[in-house]
């Protein structure tokens, strides 16, 4: 009798254990869905908001059985939008998850996400080449409330039936940051730079003053995956946008690389005058380059406005300034920051009736709401390109507004166009080890060039 | 053990009646000790396995929504060269690894049952860097690895195959080393004393002792011990993508990361379907050479 039972309490302790082992691998399941990054279930609480709100009122029925998943594809903002969920369902009763991807892995977590029986039912996709992949499962948005929002039509992502598969959300500034203290302590302001000249001078000048300053012109160009999107995506919409710009067209199957050597001009000035050696620079992270910046280490830091939150926790508003990204070609007293977006918010259209409701009901609240935008634009520091959005602070916004009212034309995001992910990559390869000097620039010319046809057969062959 | 043709019930004279009593529970409860583990392994290997099999003939982005293609996936693997880039560089990599691995880890092996001062402990160390998971030894090893690369002036891990390949080699030596030393000693402990010493007996010199009696009586330890290197040499990720990922331009890509590559590196449907193909002729690469290795190794096992 005595052997039978711990016999059988055996078999209830490996049965758990093995049940166990089953629910903590489905835990990970979802939690590498989110890799790095957090996912808060606010369900839990919303059950007790709308249980509470049931008994008090029925207005939580509007809200109807509806629940909202957003993955969101801003790992900067995810504390935000956690907190603008919870605020959602306190108010509404609706339950919102929001689940962030990781740097880099968006497009990753949202294939097995989208597998799922409890998919997302609010995804992003980041322009024309990344809609190809998703467009089956986009909801047409033309007929929604959030759609009539819209500044201006150039913000929907229409595809080729065109119907309204995205909507953009935020619009983005990058160019080159700038700590204006250091600039001055090196004897110059942003009113010194006009050009690319301009620039090299005052970036060559720093580095041979060097050691005196204590500082150095540009933060590392770090190649390391988490940093090396500013290079071969950001800072490859230059040659692209002015070659887009002569020939007056907005794609090409065909890339000709006529502005590669403005793309070699900057290219070297940042590795050349840079906190660290060329060849270390393939092992320098998004971080890296970051804390060079709040350390005070460098002047120069190309990056965007989405970057004003980590850099306000250190400097004033008066300290920073961002200025366009000059590569010698083009107008350049004209030349402007480099403003568009890569975020479309699209609405799965497989998802429940109840669900796509509770979405799109959810996304023009985020738009028009008093508390919505007020954390769009205050919490988040976006401009979002809606009638009833309010005034971001963001120091660099306010920059490209001005810039844009002192004649000045923004430089559009034409890499949303890149052929692929593995056009990227192989030029990212090919700048690293052009910095290094294991590479050499006719690399850097053959994956751009030749590789952009490959890569576009490839997608669209 | 009881075998098919006793009766059920009876004990053998040698056994506890305790454990006979066990045996029978055995099996009467057998479901509820095989069940569990026999779902598991259905829910998470089999049904996985076939649904695999099945995607690689298919184009589809989710896996809730799948077109069936018949072969072209399987035609379009070597529509670049990378994957058999990957191939010569996994199989260079694995040869060179699995000797490595199993000489020295032999070696300490044959050193630590000689009884010297400080054995457990010496065994306790070498068997430790097994305890740290792939990725995390990956970016360990990356920092070290590029300190010293810098250190000489040399191109970091990430511009240099070659270092990339001897970065890996360093790693997995010194990860799996110490894992397959204590299989080793298990089998050497083995070896019967008896035998080392008619052998001496006769004459046999240190090195006829370790060739003609020690080696061939810890053949199935070896037999392990190559399977093992072998197939996580040949399959390996985790040190692969922490450690190089693959770069430069693709260099240093073994075969499991050419395939996660191409199916999560590349948007489109199209490659989902291709990545999917590579893996099944992955599985089909990975159990031949393990069956052929096992049927050559086993060959050369003895009884004494």
């Amino acid at each position: 009798m005595k052997k039978k039972l711990v016999s059988a309490v055996m078999c209830l302790a490996m049965v758990s254990s093995v049940l166990a082992g089953c629910g903590s691998s489905a835990a990970t399941g979802t939690s590498t869905g989110a890799s790095a990054g957090t996912s808060t279930d606010t369900t839990a609480s919303s059950d007790t908001a709308a249980s509470t709100q049931a008994a008090a009122d029925t207005s939580a029925s509007t809200a109807g059985a509806g629940k909202v998943y957003y993955l969101n594809f801003k790992p900067e903002a995810d504390e935000q939008w956690q907190a603008l969920a919870k605020t959602y369902t306190q108010e509404t009763g609706v339950p919102v998850t929001v689940v962030t991807a990781a740097s880099g892995e968006y497009e990753t977590t949202l294939q097995s996400e989208m597998a799922k029986s409890d998919a997302p039912t609010l995804f992003q996709v980041n322009g024309p080449v990344g809609l190809k992949n998703w467009v089956d499962y986009c909801y047409d948005l033309s007929g929604s409330d959030i759609y009539k929002q819209l500044t201006s039509d150039n913000y929907a992502l229409k595809g080729d039936d065109g119907a309204v598969d995205g909507i953009a959300y935020v619009i983005e500034s990058y160019g080159i940051i700038t700590n204006k203290t250091l600039l001055k302590k090196a004897g110059y302001t942003t009113d010194d730079i006009q050009s690319f000249a301009d620039l090299k001078k005052v970036a060559e000048d720093i580095t041979a003053r060097k050691k005196d300053l204590g500082f150095a012109a540009f933060t590392s160009a770090g190649m390391d995956s988490s940093s090396d999107w500013r290079f071969k995506t950001h800072l490859a919409n230059l040659p692209i946008y002015f070659e887009y710009q002569q020939d007056g067209i907005t794609s090409s199957p065909a890339i000709k690389g006529t502005f590669l050597d403005n793309y070699k001009n900057i290219f070297d000035l940042y590795i050349n005058n840079s906190t660290c050696d060329p060849k270390e620079l393939s092992s320098k992270t998004a971080d890296d380059s970051r804390n060079e910046f709040l350390d005070g280490k460098a002047v120069f830091y190309q990056n965007g406005s989405w970057e004003y939150s980590a850099l306000s926790a250190k400097y004033t508003d008066d300290e920073l300034a961002m200025i366009p990204i000059y590569t010698g070609a083009g107008d350049e007293a004209k030349q402007g920051l480099c403003t568009g977006t890569e975020n479309y918010w699209c609405v799965n259209k497989n998802a429940s009736e109840d669900d796509i409701k509770a979405t799109l009901d959810f996304m023009n609240w985020c738009v028009t709401s008093e508390e919505g935008t007020k954390a769009m634009a205050n919490d988040m520091g976006f401009t979002i390109p809606f009638k009833t959005a309010q005034a971001s602070p963001n120091v660099f916004v306010k920059q490209d507004q001005a810039y844009t009212e002192a004649g000045k034309t923004p430089v559009s995001w034409n890499f949303t166009t890149m052929p692929s992910e593995e056009w990227k990559n192989t030029l990212g390869s090919a700048l690293t080890a052009y910095a290094a000097g294991t590479g050499s620039w006719d690399d850097v010319k053959k994956a751009f060039v030749d590789n952009w046809a490959t890569e576009y057969k490839l997608a669209n062959g | 053990m009881v075998t098919k043709g006793q009766a059920v019930d009876a004990c053998p004279f040698f056994q506890k009646k305790g454990l006979c009593q066990m045996e029978k529970a055995i099996k009467r409860y057998w479901p509820v000790f095989i069940l569990p583990t026999l779902i598991a392994f259905a829910i998470g290997f089999v049904w996985p396995f076939i649904w695999g099999i099945y995607l690689s003939f298919c184009k589809f982005s989710t896996v809730s929504k799948v077109e069936f293609v018949g072969f072209s996936n399987y035609t379009k693997i070597f529509i670049d060269d990378s994957f058999s880039h990957a191939f010569w560089f996994t199989a260079l990599f694995t040869v060179v690894s699995t000797l490595t691995i199993n000489i020295l880890a032999f070696l300490v092996a044959l050193l630590l049952t000689r009884g010297i001062k400080g054995t457990n402990i010496f065994r306790t160390v070498f068997f430790m860097p097994n305890l740290i998971g792939g990725i995390v030894l990956g970016y360990i090893w990356q920092i070290l690895l590029d300190g010293l690369l810098s250190n000489w002036g040399k191109p970091l891990l990430a511009l240099d195959a070659r270092a990339g390949f001897f970065g890996l080699l360093i790693l997995m030596s010194w990860q799996q080393i110490g894992y397959m030393m204590i299989i080793y000693i298990a089998g050497l402990q083995n070896v019967s004393p008896d035998l080392i010493e008619a052998a001496e007996i006769d004459g046999a010199t240190p090195w006829q002792v370790l060739r003609k009696v020690k080696i061939p009586m810890v053949m199935p330890s070896i037999t392990i011990c190559t399977f093992l290197t072998l197939t996580n040499s040949f399959k390996l990720f985790d040190q692969n993508l922490s450690l190089t990922g693959g770069d430069p331009a693709k260099q240093s890509q073994m075969l499991a990361l050419n395939i996660y590559d191409t199916f999560y590196g590349r948007s489109g449907a199209q490659w989902k379907g291709i990545g999917q193909a590579k893996a099944v002729v992955f599985f089909i690469l990975v159990v031949v050479i393990a069956l052929i290795q096992l049927r050559a190794t086993k060959s050369k096992e003895v009884q004494a």
